[in-house]
């Protein structure tokens, strides 16, 4: 328990920050069908109040340490020892604070976009929005998996009801997809349970964390892989994301990039390294192979796409194969930055989505050939995309070069090969972007977008928090990496010191 | 001495940051057709500030400081920073003087284009950019002006965006970039984790008396100081267009003429050069590497004379000449001489910008850019003509001219640097000065001299440019002749203030000259003046006296030559082939329809699927017949009698 220090703030912050939302929903349920303006302003409120609730961590935490923070402590099934259980470190608050903005924005992207179905359509972001934020908080395992499936649900109805035409295969595919990793994970969670004699908590299961021998720690590892990498998602269990992406309305795409997929590196970092440090350190360089083959496939299949939403959705697999790669080079600058990563590549996959949102409700097209010479027709939109792009292709100045730059600094640390290789992934994601680039928005203008108008004041202001986020991070990144350092390098502690009784070489003998 | 940072530096790059901002925010919207004023006025300042630096360098101060820490984590901490001293002091002037220029020129060539504003804003981004790139005090921030220049000539090159060619030259440009850069990273990270620094005086310190371990790489046995060495060169590569990157800058005429004056001529494209004299402690450790500089820059300066020698779009040929004199200097740097590669850029910086500002005012009268489609224009244009004039004596290093001091200079120290290696270089340079006064003078008699060869409708409307381009262009053409007497050789018995004045920066070449006498470097002087003449007098016997003789010299050559040359040596053709439609054919081929879609696909298709045939087959068990269940029953009934029967006797 001296690992966790009590949330101090006169309200009990993370409890707010999950159920806020989800009691808003619940009470959205309630109201009357008929006013459509109603419920979406109710849903901006919520959110809005939520994020504002939600500043007061940042200006709170303890920087210097590497504790759980803001934790609430509860007992809940005392006959299983399950504890209501909350608490953030330097590598969790940042998801929190993204999950919260993002909520606001689904709600900006979808108001006039969703015309069916509207009270639902925004109970099941508000339900989304609170069990995001719970998977981020939950100090106790099954906690953590009741929000880590919750938010499986109205994901799956967001894709199924509002989604595209194809929608119906994509949610199957999403929903078997994550739910064969989930299980998987769930019966290494019992393990972890039987073995330590009845534990959930998950500050006391690290404590225990090095006590494993290996042929168990490995065993756990794959089964907590198994749901983690379907997330990420990491090759080969790619194949639901593009579908996934593609047919999502643009708030389930926003979601799915800014959020969800980053769900997967948190369980890696948050669970699979420090619990089981032997098996880690001996699958790191397999899992930055790993890494390095997604960055060259994501990057290399986009040239194929003539989707721009495939395209991004192919892009996420590259630069989540950055993200992976940085977080198993397991040292401070790959670690760092693969979080920032994970924190940029929402923002700016996320922006992407968003764009396309908004591209998509005027053209109801999402071929790139539909487009063409657009940057004439919507200069103000043309700019926004640019800085996403350059942000996605790790131009200096924007946050995706930090992290970027971070991650292949630490991936090169460790393995001079693989950073070699990943780096190539700069190259070809400056062909495949600026080559979307060129097709949308140069060239001669298209026949049919000879009408398209540009960005209004809601969308606009949609885009200016991850715009600004986009050069705060990039421009003056330590605020954000200053969150990270303390826990980052406990996190390093314990892959190194997490041996148990035996040395690895020992461990390796006997099996 | 060196002092802190003030802000009157800070103010050199801030003022066209903010000149871009207000542009960039406002300029189309209500700056529109006046936002010269804002950009040339912010440049101008730059310019004087700038000037006070020179100035205050020249007395010995040198300024070195921290702005605000960029990046920190672990080990890496990375500021952003400024380090001025005499090298950078130089590249101030050159940039701020070219882009002041240049801003003054576009006011009459841009005049009510549409995106005027915006046309300024990239220009003012631009010159921000590359300040950031040379006032920088570590590697991570001049990488940042290294990309982000890169950035401004994507987005100026594509400038007239709606055109296919444009907009495919800028993505172009970007992505060849992309490959140098993509080692140049590669050697920050090596630096990085050799002396656990970014920073320039961290670095350079701990560099001298440094030993380089030996690694083997690839199975090829070198060292470390090797390895950073030619990694970093990758990057001058991709950015100074040399060999094998150089396809881009060709391309990136497809930009307005100032772009290409200024950024692919004078400032931005000297990058790589700048690198290298700013690396130079750490290529000085490496004879392998700085041989391939010097083959580098030889070959580049050769390779793209020839092809300049027979293009006959007139921004092509100065594009084709602008990669040729960028090999000259690259070459400098490989013999180590550079102070005569950064005195080449400076010189160079006037007469190509001239030249291509020139080529911009011949180009706004005929609005056409085929020389065989001009002729004649010396008595409808004199200002362009007579500067255009100049400046093509002092490319083809004609003295008393600026070209002449700086490439005197360059090939002397080539033939000095040692043995018959240095010979080569010589040599193939002496031979780069004769073509480069030939397809020069091309230009010349093709585009000023004989006829008017245009529609004849044309030849009515020719006429000089405004004032606002004719000015800049006899600015330009001063230095065009003069730059270079701030350098004048020590045979001469002057001292070469240019030199010395870089020295405490990039060293002094002294090491073989002992062994070459006075007489020897006389000879060599006149060969590259006579070399100068040759090309001049066989283009004026080829262009001005006898027409048809280019004809059939090119008859005569048979073709093949003259169609490699012609051509490019067909290297576009060759990456599209070996780089381009491989990678999209992988990515369609193999990628979308075998590997994501037969395999991955097949499998998470073909479980449900098989479990579905499973239970389809399972199903018919559920017949609804009553005497099927009944026998399934009785069977069942013995089997389980059986069963019980071999476990019992098993026990």
């Amino acid at each position: 328990m001296n690992s966790i220090i009590l949330n101090s703030l006169s309200y009990p912050v993370l409890t707010v920050l999950i159920f806020l939302p989800i009691l808003g929903g619940v009470l959205l349920m309630l109201a009357p069908r008929a006013s459509n303006a109603g419920i979406k302003f109710w849903a901006l409120a919520v959110t809005l109040l939520n994020f504002t609730l939600s500043i007061p961590l940042l200006t709170n935490f303890d920087k210097t340490t590497w504790k759980w923070q803001f934790a609430e402590y509860k007992a809940w099934i005392s006959a299983w020892n399950i504890n209501y259980a909350l608490g953030i470190d330097g590598i969790s608050i940042l998801f929190v604070m993204l999950s919260a903005l993002v909520g606001i924005l689904c709600v900006l992207v979808s108001w006039n976009a969703v015309t069916t179905k509207i009270k639902e359509f925004y109970v099941a972001i508000l339900f989304i929005e609170g069990a995001m934020i719970g998977v981020f908080c939950a100090l106790d395992f099954f906690l953590f998996y009741i929000f880590w499936e919750a938010m499986l649900i109205p994901m799956y109805l967001l894709i199924g009801i509002w989604g595209g035409p194809g929608r119906l295969y994509a949610t199957i595919k999403f929903f078997l997809f994550t739910l064969a990793g989930s299980l998987l994970m769930l019966v290494g969670i019992i393990i972890l349970y039987l073995k330590s004699g009845g534990v959930f908590f998950i500050p006391e299961l690290m404590s225990l964390s090095g006590s494993y021998p290996l042929k168990l720690q490995l065993l756990l590892w794959f089964a907590f892989f198994a749901a983690f990498a379907v997330k990420v998602p990491m090759l080969p269990v790619h194949t639901w994301l593009p579908d996934a992406h593609t047919e999502a309305p643009a708030a389930g795409s926003v979601i799915l990039a800014a959020v969800l997929i980053k769900m997967g590196a948190y369980g890696f970092l948050r669970f699979s390294i420090p619990f089981f440090p032997e098996a880690t350190k001996l699958l790191a360089v397999p899992m930055m192979v790993l890494s390095v083959a997604a960055i060259i496939y994501g990057a290399v299949i986009c040239f194929a796409q003539t989707d721009m939403k495939r395209l991004i959705a192919y892009s996420s697999v590259s630069h989540m194969g950055f993200i992976t790669l940085g977080i198993f080079a397991l040292n401070t600058n790959g670690l760092e930055g693969g979080i920032l990563q994970m924190i940029n590549h929402g923002v700016v996959t996320g922006g992407l989505f968003l764009m396309i949102g908004i591209i998509y409700e005027r053209t109801h097209s999402r071929e790139i050939a539909y487009y063409g010479g657009i940057a004439q027709k919507v200069p103000v939109y043309a700019v926004f995309f640019l800085i996403f792009t350059l942000s996605a292709i790790g131009f200096p100045a924007t946050n995706g070069f930090i992290g970027e730059f971070l991650v292949l600094l630490g991936g090169f640390t460790k393995n001079r090969t693989l950073g070699v290789l990943a780096a190539t992934g700069v190259i070809l994601g400056a062909g495949y972007m600026l080559g979307l680039y060129r097709r949308m928005f140069f060239q001669q203008l298209s026949d049919n977008v000879k009408a398209l108008v540009d960005l209004n004041l809601r969308e606009t202001l949609t885009l200016i928090p991850m715009f600004v986020l986009v050069f705060w991070i990039g421009l003056y990144p330590n605020v954000f990496l200053g969150f990270m350092h303390a826990s980052v390098e406990h996190l390093i502690e314990q892959v190194s010191n997490g041996t148990g009784g035996m040395s690895l070489a020992q461990l390796l003998l006997e099996r | 001495m060196t002092m802190e940072i003030t802000n009157m530096h800070m103010l050199i790059p801030g003022l066209p940051l903010l000149a871009f901002l207000i542009n960039g925010l406002f300029g189309a919207r209500w700056i529109k057709q006046e936002a010269h004023w804002i950009a040339a006025l912010a440049v101008a300042v730059s310019w004087v500030l700038s000037v006070m630096t020179l100035l205050k360098v020249m007395q010995g101060h040198t300024y070195y400081g921290d702005i605000y820490t960029w990046i920190s984590s672990g080990g890496l901490r990375v500021s952003v920073g400024f380090s001025i001293d005499e090298l950078t002091a130089v590249m101030l002037i050159v940039v701020t003087t070219v882009s002041t220029l240049v801003h003054l020129y576009s006011v009459g060539y841009m005049h009510g284009e549409e995106g005027y504003s915006r046309f300024y804003a990239y220009l003012s981004l631009f010159t921000f950019s590359m300040l950031m790139l040379i006032m920088s005090n570590n590697f991570l921030q001049l990488y940042f002006g290294w990309e982000a220049v890169g950035l401004c000539s994507y987005l100026l090159i594509g400038f007239y965006h709606q055109k296919e060619s444009a907009a495919r030259a800028g993505m172009k440009a970007f992505i060849v970039n992309r490959f140098g850069d993509f080692g140049f990273a590669l050697g920050l990270f090596l630096i990085y984790l050799t002396f656990g620094s970014l920073d320039y005086q961290t670095v350079f310190s701990a560099i001298d008396g440094w030993q380089s371990p030996a690694i083997s790489l690839l199975g090829l046995e070198t060292d470390l100081a090797t390895v950073i060495a030619l990694l970093l060169f990758c990057g001058a590569v991709g950015k100074s267009a040399q060999v094998p990157l150089h396809v881009w800058l060709p391309d990136a005429m497809e930009g307005p003429t100032p772009v290409s004056a200024l950024i692919h001529a004078a400032t931005m494209v000297t990058a790589g050069v700048f690198l290298l004299a700013r690396c130079n402690a750490i290529f000085n450790l490496s004879p392998a590497a700085m041989a391939v500089v010097a083959v580098t820059g030889a070959l580049t300066s050769l390779f793209a004379a020839t092809i300049a020698l027979v293009q006959n779009d007139i921004k092509r040929v100065i594009a084709y000449s602008t990669i040729s004199q960028l090999g000259y200097m690259v070459l400098a740097c490989g013999v180590g001489a550079y102070s005569a590669g950064v005195f080449h850029l400076y010189t160079h910086a006037f007469f190509k910008a001239l030249l291509f500002l020139g080529a911009g005012s011949v180009i706004h009268a005929v609005h056409d850019q085929d020389i065989r489609n001009m002729g004649g224009l010396f008595k409808h244009m004199k200002i362009t003509a007579i500067t255009f004039w100049i400046a093509s004596l002092s490319i083809s290093g004609l003295p008393p001219l600026a070209g002449f001091f700086s490439k005197d200079e360059i090939l002397w120290l080539a033939y000095s640097s040692g043995g018959s290696f240095g010979k080569m270089l010589w040599a193939t340079g002496t031979l780069v000065a004769f073509l480069t006064a030939f397809y020069s003078f091309r230009v010349i008699f093709r585009t000023f001299h004989g006829e008017f060869r245009g529609e004849v409708e044309k030849k009515d409307h020719l006429h000089e440019s405004p004032a606002s381009m004719t000015i800049p262009l006899m600015l330009l053409c001063a230095g065009a002749v003069g730059a270079g007497w701030i350098g004048l050789p020590a045979l001469w018995g002057f001292e070469n203030h240019f030199a010395e004045f870089l020295k405490p920066v990039v060293g002094h070449v002294a090491a073989e000259h002992g062994n070459y006498s006075h007489s020897e470097e006389w000879m060599i002087m006149a060969i590259s003046v006579a070399a100068g003449l040759l090309g001049l007098g066989l283009a004026w016997a080829m262009y001005a006296r006898k027409t048809d003789l280019p004809e059939r010299a090119a008859g005569a050559m048979s073709g093949v030559p003259y169609r490699l040359f012609f051509n490019k040596y067909y290297v576009d053709e060759i990456y599209d082939y070996l780089i381009i439609r491989p990678t999209v054919w992988v990515a369609k081929n193999i990628l979308v329809t075998v590997t994501d879609g037969l395999i991955i696909e097949g499998i998470v298709n073909g479980i449900p699927r098989s479990i579905g045939r499973i239970s389809q087959w399972i199903r018919k068990a559920q017949s609804g017949v009553l005497h099927h269940y009944a026998a399934v029953i009785v069977f069942g009934f013995f089997i389980m009698i059986a069963a019980s029967l071999i476990w019992a006797g098993g026990n």
